[in-house]
C-alpha cells in the first residue's frame, strides 16, 4: 500500500505528530511504501532545525530529518509555513518546503491518507 | 470506512459525531485521548458500551498504557500501531478531529 | 466541467474564527479544484458555524474568510455540502446559511446542499480519501 500522511498539529504541544510518525514506521516495517508527509496549519513548525528539546526526549525535526533522507517526500506548505516564520533558512535537513499542490499529488498518487491532528 | 478518535469524551464530542455518522459495521480506532472513551464505569462508558454492538472497535494499546487505562470496556480491541496500518489498508479513513 | 479524478472530500468540522483550521482548509478546497480530483466539500458538527450568516471580523482586526466562502463556486468547488443536524442543533435555518456563489445564468444564490447524516456516511464511504479538519 503507498501511503500519504498529513500532520497538522505542531510538534510536543500534541501528540499528532508523535501518532503520525509511529504509524508511519508501523508502516514502514510492514513494508508499505510512504508517498509523502505533508505539514499543514501548525504542522509547519514540525519541520524547524531550530528545535532544542532536552536530551533525554525525542528530537521531533531530527527524526523527521531521518524519515526524509531515506527519500521520503517530507513537504512542508508554503502557505502554512509563511505564516508561521517557518522559512527555507530554519528548514531542518531532507525536508522541502512547497504548495497545496504537492497535497493534492500526495493524494492522488497514493491509496490511503491519513490525517493526524487535533 | 474507519473511524479515528483521538479526543477525550469528557471533554469533547468528537466520539459522539461520529457515532451519530459512522454507518453499522464501520470500524472504529481510538487513539491519543480518544482511548479514555473505553474506560469502563465512567460519565461516558455507555458510548462505547452502545457502540461495540454496531461497530468494532479498537484502541491503541500505547495510548492505553500511556495513560494507566486497564479496566476497559470487554468488547474494545486492542490495536498496535501494526494493527492500525492494517485497518488503513483495508477501509478508507476518516479523522475525526 | 465533469471531474475525471479520484473522489476526494475535504471535513470541516470546527468552528470558525476560534482557531484557523476552517480558513486554512478554504485554501486546501481551492487549489484542490484546480487539480482533476472529484472534489466534494461537507461542513458538519461546529464545520457549518463557519456558514452562518452575519459574520463580522473587522472588530476583531481579523481578515477572516468569508469573501473566500462566498467564492466557491467561481473556483469549480461545487459539490459542497453540509449536515442538517449540525445546522438544527446549531439553531441555523436551512436557509439563512450563507451562499458560495451564483447561478451563472439566473444569478440566484447557491448554497450548500444540506444533506442528512446518512447521506454524509455513504458520501464518505464512496471517496477515494478525505483530508479532516
Amino acid at each position: 500500500m503507498k501511503l500519504s500522511v498529513l500532520v497538522l498539529e505542531g510538534p510536543y504541544n500534541h501528540e499528532a505528530s508523535d501518532s503520525a510518525y509511529n504509524f508511519i514506521q508501523a508502516a514502514l516495517a510492514k513494508g508499505h511504501t510512504i508517498r509523502g508527509i505533508f505539514f499543514y496549519d501548525d504542522g509547519v513548525y514540525n519541520a524547524t532545525r531550530l528545535m532544542d528539546p532536552p536530551q533525554d526526549d525525542r528530537h521531533i525535526s531530527k527524526r523527521w530529518s531521518e524519515l526524509g533522507a531515506t527519500g521520503i517526500d517530507m513537504i512542508v506548505c508554503v502557505a502554512a509555513a509563511k505564516r508561521r516564520g517557518i522559512t527555507n533558512e530554519v528548514l531542518a535537513p531532507n525536508i522541502r518546503i512547497s504548495g497545496l499542490g504537492q497535497l493534492a499529488s500526495m493524494i492522488d498518487e497514493a491509496d490511503r491518507l491519513v490525517t493526524f491532528g487535533d | 470506512m474507519l473511524h479515528t478518535v483521538n479526543k477525550s469524551p469528557f471533554q469533547n464530542s468528537s466520539l459522539e459525531n461520529c457515532l451519530r455518522v459512522a454507518q453499522q459495521g464501520d470500524v472504529i480506532l481510538l487513539l491519543e485521548d480518544g482511548v479514555y472513551a473505553v474506560s469502563v464505569g465512567t460519565a461516558k462508558s455507555s458510548l462505547i458500551e452502545q457502540a461495540v454492538k454496531r461497530h468494532t472497535v479498537y484502541a491503541i494499546e500505547a495510548d492505553l498504557k500511556a495513560r494507566g487505562l486497564a479496566n476497559l470496556v470487554k468488547e474494545i480491541r486492542i490495536a498496535s500501531y501494526g494493527d492500525f496500518v492494517d485497518l488503513v489498508e483495508q477501509h478508507p479513513v476518516h479523522a475525526w478531529l | 466541467m465533469a471531474a475525471t479524478g479520484k473522489k476526494v472530500m475535504v471535513t470541516v468540522r470546527k468552528a470558525p474564527h476560534g482557531s484557523i483550521y476552517v480558513q486554512e482548509s478554504i485554501e486546501v478546497m481551492f487549489i484542490f479544484a484546480t487539480y482533476d480530483m472529484d472534489l466534494s466539500v461537507v461542513f458538519l458538527d461546529d464545520g457549518v458555524l463557519a456558514l452562518h450568516p452575519g459574520q463580522d471580523t473587522r472588530g476583531l482586526g481579523i481578515k477572516g474568510f468569508m469573501a473566500s466562502l462566498g467564492a466557491l463556486v467561481d473556483w469549480e468547488v461545487t459539490k459542497v455540502y453540509v449536515d442538517r443536524q449540525s445546522l438544527k442543533d446549531r439553531n441555523i435555518p436551512e436557509n439563512a446559511i450563507i451562499t458560495i456563489g451564483k447561478d451563472e445564468e439566473t444569478d440566484a444564490p447557491i448554497r450548500p446542499q444540506v444533506r442528512d447524516s446518512a447521506e454524509i456516511a455513504a458520501m464518505m464511504a464512496a471517496q477515494h480519501s478525505i483530508v479532516s479538519f
